[in-house]
């Protein structure tokens, strides 16, 4: 379980160009959830990611972990349970490393790292195992350079290193968006086939809202750094794109267009 | 021609500038560190061995310590970087300028000479080599066991978690890899590798000096550049062997231009050479892509 309370957090404090990211922004999200997340350019959905990450540190508020406080921790020290991929394909691997380096930094996450070989021969079967899984062939190529592969092949890796030891919850933040349609639908099916068989708990960042209803167990809509709405079960089921925007239109009096929440 | 002892003069150097590479390496291409710390951290290790052994000290325990005076220079420099948030280069120049007081310091004058004193060479000269040949044997040895073992460093766990701190910090914070940390003992362990080799240095040169350290640098870096131009560093080992072959080959071509007289060069000619070969290094491998794309292009 993993919860935010009241989480504040202001870029450029005493600046002129002072910008409130996190205005009160709480959520608590249950063991086996998976949350899908939307909300326009600027509403603070990456800041929030970054936040339960480490990355950036809140002002004020309270993150808890598995009823660890972890508000204060920087983020290598979080690393054990908290798991992520990035939206840009490039950002979650090391392009100068093998696959079988890529993969062996990644089963050691958060633990501590000692002088043994790194690439372990017991780890093998377990790369292999999980590369065929892609059908991408990758698992012949454990010694390529990373950064022979496409970014869609970058990102499928990226997933597999998420979820290669376990952790409280994976972040993704539109970790689809950077790819053609195409191998975005693959990475997305793969995304939900790795979260239902390992029963993942997931918060994914996307722009789509049609997916954001499409995929995972729950859907929050942020806005200026606060959640506007967070809709579940029965509620949310056969609900479509234009009942979000009916919804956020009645929640916040605001009338908004289809292009500020740029949905697809 | 070169004489035979110029000849293996120049392998001599070659094989300590060759760990002053290794160390550059780890901060310019592992870390992607750029430190400057080295022209203080090789008298250093000239400076702490050269007194040790004036005062008695086994020379190799003295060598020993001047690894540590060297990892400690390195440290501070990526303390003051990681801590204090001061940019790299800035961060390594004021370590090497505040070396230069502390290389006077600690030998408490701006030099100090070797001559008759047991050093880590003396035992070899038993061997019935000839003199010339003994130090660069000694040498090699040393720089294939830290060639082993940093190699086999760069491929454990804390190796792999310092590549990728270089490589992609991010994601190595995301992997729980205190990046911080990583910068701190990468950087003490190649200023370490500098202090080694200016330890090594003063004992084949008979002397240490507090100015041995000028242009330390641009020579391993050169050594660097040149060696990833003959071997293409595609994997680690291959990285480390092209730092050995780049700084010997780097001093065999100094020695072969200072040689020529048709050339006109002098000794003191040496740093102006080194900077116009490390621009060259530097810039060529971009002109001979273009070329190649040039004529490719035509081709086509
Ligand atoms: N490092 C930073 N420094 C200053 N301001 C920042 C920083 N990161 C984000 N912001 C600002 O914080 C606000 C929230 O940004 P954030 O990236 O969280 O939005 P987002 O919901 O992810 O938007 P998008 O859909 O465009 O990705 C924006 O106004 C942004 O400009
Ligand atoms: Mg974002």
């Amino acid at each position: 379980m993993i919860s935010a309370t009241d989480l504040q957090l202001t870029f450029g404090k005493g600046t002129p160009l002072e910008n409130p990211a996190l205005r009160g922004m709480s959520l608590t999200v249950n063991q086996g959830e998976f949350v899908t997340v939307i909300g326009s350019n600027g509403a603070g959905k990456s800041t929030f990611l970054n936040a339960l990450a480490g990355e950036v540190l809140v002002d004020s508020g309270k993150i808890v972990v598995d009823n660890q406080d972890v508000t204060r921790l920087p983020t290598h020290k979080r690393a054990n349970r908290v798991a992520r991929v990035f939206q840009d394909p490039l950002a979650g691997t090391c392009e100068n490393l093998s696959i079988e380096e890529n993969l062996a930094l990644a089963i050691k996450r958060g633990q501590s790292r000692g002088l043994t070989s790194a690439v372990k021969k017991q780890y093998m079967k377990q790369f292999r195992d999980s590369l065929s899984s892609l059908n991408l062939g990758l698992e012949n190529r454990l010694g390529d350079k990373m950064g022979l592969l496409s970014g869609g092949q970058r990102q499928a890796v990226s997933l597999l290193m998420a979820s290669l030891t376990p952790s409280s919850i994976l972040l993704l933040d539109e970790h689809t968006a950077a790819l053609d349609p195409k191998t975005a639908r693959f990475v997305l099916e793969l995304t939900e086939h790795i979260i239902a068989t390992q029963q993942l708990t997931a918060l994914m960042v996307t722009h789509s809202m049609k997916q954001a209803l499409e995929v995972g167990s729950r859907t929050v809509m942020l806005h200026q750094g606060q959640v506007v709405f967070d809709i579940s079960g029965k509620e949310r089921d056969g609900l479509e794109v234009k009942d979000l925007l009916g919804l956020f239109e009645k929640q916040r009096g605001l009338q908004v267009d289809d292009d500020s929440l740029l949905l697809g | 021609m070169l004489s035979e002892i110029a000849f293996y003069g120049a392998l001599e150097t070659g094989l300590i500038y060759g760990l002053v590479a290794f160390g550059i390496y780890i901060s310019f291409r592992v870390l992607d560190f750029p430190d400057l710390t080295v022209d203080g951290s090789f008298p250093l290790g000239a400076a702490v061995a050269a007194v040790l052994i004036m005062g008695g000290w086994n020379p190799w325990l003295a060598t020993g310590m001047a690894i540590i005076a060297g990892m400690a220079a390195g440290a501070v420099t990526a303390l003051l970087n990681v801590k204090l948030k001061i940019l790299n280069l800035l961060a390594s120049i004021l370590t090497m300028i505040a070396l230069y007081s502390v290389n006077l310091r600690i030998m408490g004058r701006p030099n100090v000479a070797l001559l008759g004193e047991e050093t880590v060479l003396t035992p070899w000269y038993e061997l019935g080599l000839k003199f010339h040949q003994v130090p660069v044997l000694l040498f090699m040895v040393v720089a294939v066991v830290v060639l082993v073992l940093l190699w086999r460093f760069m491929k454990s766990e804390t190796g792999l978690a310092m590549r990728a701190t270089g490589a992609n910090p991010r994601m190595a914070r995301a992997q729980g890899i205190a990046t911080g940390s990583m910068i701190v003992l990468g950087v003490a362990l190649s200023n370490g590798l500098v202090g080694l080799a200016g330890a090594l240095f003063a004992q084949s040169q008979g002397a240490a000096d507090v100015t041995m350290g000028v242009g330390v640098i641009v020579i391993g870096l050169a050594s660097l550049i040149g060696g990833e131009a003959v071997l293409t560093p595609s994997t680690v080992v291959r990285a480390l062997i092209a730092c050995i072959i780049g700084a010997i080959v780097y001093r065999l071509a100094i020695a072969f231009a200072l040689n020529a007289d048709a050339l006109g060069l002098k000794a003191q000619d040496l740093n102006l050479i080194t900077a116009v070969l490390v621009t060259l290094a530097i810039v060529l491998p971009g002109v001979r892509t273009k070329i190649a794309h040039r004529l490719t292009r035509k081709q086509a």
